[in-house]
């Protein structure tokens, strides 16, 4: 299988830090200071109930809102400012909730697009070979429209979009929403296979087990606070104290 | 005479107007579909255009160039207003943008009035272009105008289907038509799409200014704004915000007003405009996305 | 605020402006009387183009079809009988037998507007956003047209004259105060609240059982039938007008008085038409070129309205709520408190 992503050694490297990030909608807040990282290879899970702030954590990561206060650095760059293309253009694709691939547009031309801020487009035709490798069922069909194709086709390939644009960091939020259970299955062993070749990700997740089972570290997130952290073998073996973590705002 | 070659001939009128309404109504509905915005300055661009040609034409280059430049200062201007009137709105409540945009309208006529006074003015094209064809013994005439409206026509729009199906930035174009934050998170660089966008949109609205001045003679300041209504009824017949909805739309208002004055009783000919108006807001209320466009919120 | 406190508010309003219109034609020339008028007349038209624009947040850009109906529906009712014969000789019969005055002129002249505006209305109404606009865009094209075919009625694109100058500044500013205080008595009360919540959210607006289209058909309504009591108004101000003076250069004079003053108040709607009147008439004296001896500035036709619309994008970009944002003042604001 071609490598989709520039190999990089699982180490103590950090490649994405977040210091005291606050962000409200208006004048709610939404993120009251958060502080994480992720190190290069690692696989970081997000977790938390609805509202707790995960998407908006990606979406601040992105470039899409404007923090109110705190910092974003990525790869010893301060982005927290950047408009979202330049952002992209450094090395973080955002796969996002709800897919939202390009309905009236082909599968191999939404592909195309996940290149758009590669400076370097020769081997995009190759990249483009490893998403079809990565998911044959996106090859069968890649010259339909996007929006016709299934919900766990359409995360495919919401998947293989942020994968040509050959990330250092993959955003990723709730890749399983609304899907299949099988479905959310064959999504989380693909990702797996993206792990193994070192590919770095953030990882928003509701289902606790599914995102633990591939994550190796986790954050909980309640009302826009970490609640607790830690490696995900360790958050496996106390699944109660995950569970009330995540639940505590209700509680 | 005939009436096989009237209704021909009858067509052939129905598409040289129709090709105008669409190159204006094509821009339109791009801008619209990034936007979200009602443009009323995209009419003013065909003003642009054909004073363009006209000035460039007093400067003493030849009508060709002259041509090929109006469609240039269209374009550039197109660009100037959305980067001085547009972006600093880009974004607000959808009254905000209309409001804008006529406000840029009122601006650029005036200043077509400030700059050329409000009264027409010549606009001289070459001999040829004014030399009619004729066939079946004069029983279906167009003139080179028309040859040239519709084969230019065909040649823009060509250009706009390899442009968008091609090029990264007609497929950026589309994309950001249909979910612009999603076209932000794939990295593409939104504003230059949106400078891109009103560039092609002006220039073709400029080329169908030319066009339009070189079949009636004359140039006004405010000649852009009638074609800009019928424009924006082609493209709600169409789907706003639908590029293949705005030349179909185009092609069918083109084709409705020549058969209006053509087959109806000649009564009838004085209301075209109203009878347009009154399709418009027919569609609005019975197919408000037009016939081609994906659905949107436009009712209560 | 009591209510009888607001009615004593109200006749102190309405004395002041008495009081005003008696003196001042003695304190100034005729020019700014007649400045006053038209200021007066705009007063009408905008505060009730505010009414469906503003306040229920359907942006109509079809006002000025009532307006051009309400000037030519009075102008053809009182014009005299030998003025009938002259210019319009084939009025049909049931209209050239009648001369109305020029009250019950007006009033007609809004009704009619009331009964086109509930049939163009109810469907319009239904519609959402920039689509509407383009919609009553079309009535006031359709209008337009109209007008300019009805040659029987009409005279056609031909100038209509003969329309007796009847619009005094008596007349203007009565019917400023009277427009006024019935908005003013519309847009504080439980239907103002409506309109409202109409324009802020209509989801909403329909989970607590408003209905919507009830809502922003008679704001429209209302505000047509001032729209036509105000084209009556400017018609027998100048007496001779054609299709031409009630298009689009006359419905982008209006909005930008809305915009410019502020949509969402009444006080804004009569700020935006003092403040752009003025404007417009300082900027069309400079217009026409100075002379100062040996140095000259050539008239610049089209100047003073390219200010106005840079002035209005301006307040598009730096105040899109204009200059009054939803603040009223005077009279509005003890009804106001009334409110709260």
């Amino acid at each position: 299988m071609p490598r989709l992503a520039p190999p990089l050694a699982p180490g103590e490297e950090t490649i994405l830090s977040v210091d005291g990030l606050k962000v409200n909608y208006g004048a709610v807040a939404a993120i009251r200071g958060i502080s994480l990282d992720v190190k290069a290879g690692e696989v970081v899970a997000l977790l938390g109930a609805n509202g707790a702030g995960k998407s908006t954590m990606l979406r601040t990561i992105s470039g899409l809102i404007r923090p109110r206060a705190g910092a974003i650095s990525f790869a010893d760059e301060r982005i927290d400012r950047l408009p979202p293309a330049r952002i992209v253009r450094l090395g973080i694709a955002h796969s996002p909730e709800g897919r939202r691939v390009f309905g009236s547009l082909s599968v191999a031309e939404n592909l195309r697009l996940g290149a758009a801020a590669r400076p370097d487009r020769s081997t995009m035709e190759a990249d483009r070979e490893g998403v079809y490798a990565l998911f044959p069922r996106l090859r069968e069909r890649m010259g339909q429209a996007a929006g016709t194709l299934s919900g766990g086709e359409q995360q495919m390939l919401a998947l293989g979009r942020a994968l040509m644009a050959k990330p250092k960091l993959l955003l990723l939020d709730e890749p399983s929403l609304g899907l299949a259970p099988l479905v959310i299955v064959s999504i989380f062993k693909t990702l797996a296979e993206l792990k193994a070749q070192g590919v770095t990700m953030l990882l928003v997740e509701q289902n606790i087990t599914t995102a633990l089972g591939l994550a190796d570290r986790a954050y909980v997130l309640r009302t826009g606070e970490i609640a607790l952290s830690g490696a995900a073998s360790e958050l496996r073996a106390n699944y109660e104290e995950v569970a009330a973590a995540y639940l505590g705002a209700r509680g | 005479m005939n009436t096989g070659f009237y209704i021909a001939q009858q067509v052939i009128n129905a598409i040289s107007l129709g090709s105008l309404y669409a190159l204006v109504a094509i821009g339109l509905s791009m801008v619209f579909g990034i936007l979200r915005m009602t443009n009323f300055a995209h009419g003013d661009m065909m003003m642009v255009g054909a004073f363009g040609t006209l000035v460039l034409g007093w400067l003493g280059l030849p009508f060709g160039l002259a041509f090929l430049g109006g469609i240039a200062i269209g374009a550039i201007a197109g660009v100037i207003v959305e980067r001085t009137a547009y972006r600093p709105v880009r974004g607000s409540a959808d009254v905000t943008l209309l409001l804008t945009s006529l406000a840029v309208t009122y601006i650029l006529e005036n200043l077509g009035i400030l700059v050329f006074s409000s009264s027409p003015r010549n606009f001289p094209i070459p001999d040829w272009m004014n030399e009619a064809l004729q066939f079946y013994d004069g029983q279906i005439t167009f003139t080179q105008i028309n040859v040239a409206t519709i084969v230019l026509t065909a040649v823009s729009l060509g250009f706009l289907g390899w442009f968008v199906t091609r090029t990264d930035a007609g497929l950026g174009m589309r994309a950001a038509a249909e979910d612009l934050g999603a076209a932000q998170l794939v990295g593409l660089d939104v504003n230059k799409l949106i400078i891109v966008a009103f560039a092609i949109a002006s220039g073709f609205a400029g080329l169908a200014g030319i066009l339009w001045a070189a079949q009636s003679g004359i140039v006004e300041p405010d000649m852009g704004f009638t074609p800009l209504l019928k424009a924006f009824v082609a493209a709600i017949i169409g789907g706003f915000g639908s590029i293949a909805g705005a030349l179909l739309g185009g092609y069918i208002l083109g084709a409705l007003e020549v058969f209006i004055v053509a087959f109806l009783p000649s009564e009838v000919s004085p209301y075209r405009d109203a009878i347009v108006f009154a399709l418009l807001i027919a569609f609005l209320l019975f197919r408000p996305n037009g016939l081609l466009n994906r659905t949107q919120e436009v009712k209560l | 605020m009591s209510r009888a406190a607001a009615f004593v508010a109200t006749i102190v309003a309405v004395a002041v402006v008495a009081g005003l219109v008696a003196i001042l034609p003695q304190l100034v020339n005729d020019y700014i009387v007649r400045v006053v008028i038209v200021m007066c007349i705009s007063g009408v038209l905008v505060a009730s183009m505010g009414l469906g624009n503003g306040f229920t947040g359907v942006f109509s850009l079809g006002h000025v079809g009532f307006v051009a109906v309400g000037a030519y529906v009075s102008g053809i009712l009182s014009l005299s009988q030998a003025a009938k014969h002259s210019y319009l000789p084939d009025l049909p019969g049931w209209l050239s037998g009648i001369t109305l005055p020029f009250l019950p002129a007006t009033i007609v002249a809004g009704l009619v507007c009331v009964v086109l505006a509930l049939v163009v209305g109810a469907p319009l109404m239904r519609l959402s956003g920039y689509f509407v606009s383009v919609a009553t865009l079309g009535f006031l094209i359709i209008v337009n047209v109209v007008l300019i075919n009805a040659v029987d009625f009409t005279r056609g694109a031909r100038t209509f004259t003969g329309v007796p100058l009847e619009t005094t500044l008596r007349w203007a500013a009565g019917w400023l105060v009277v427009t006024v205080i019935v908005l003013a008595r519309v847009v504080y009360s439980p239907t103002g609240r409506r309109y409202l919540s109409v324009r802020e959210d209509v989801i909403a607006a329909r989970a607590v059982g408003i209905k919507v289209l009830p809502a922003r058909l008679s704001a429209f309504t209302l505000g047509a039938f001032f729209a036509g009591v105000g084209g009556s108004l400017y018609g027998h101000y100048l007496g001779s007008f054609s299709p031409a003076s009630f298009y689009m250069a006359y419905t982008f004079a209006l909005i930008s008085m809305l915009v410019i003053g502020g949509m969402q108040s009444i006080s804004g709607a009569l700020v935006g038409v003092v403040v752009v009147t003025v404007l417009s008439e300082v900027l069309r004296n400079l217009e026409r070129g100075l002379d100062f001896g040996a140095f000259a500035i050539p008239p610049l036709y089209g100047a003073s309205q390219i200010v106005l619309g840079i002035i209005f994008i301006l307040i598009m970009i730096f105040r899109p709520s204009g200059i009054m944002g939803d603040r009223e003042f005077g009279l509005g604001r003890f009804v106001k408190r009334k409110r709260a």
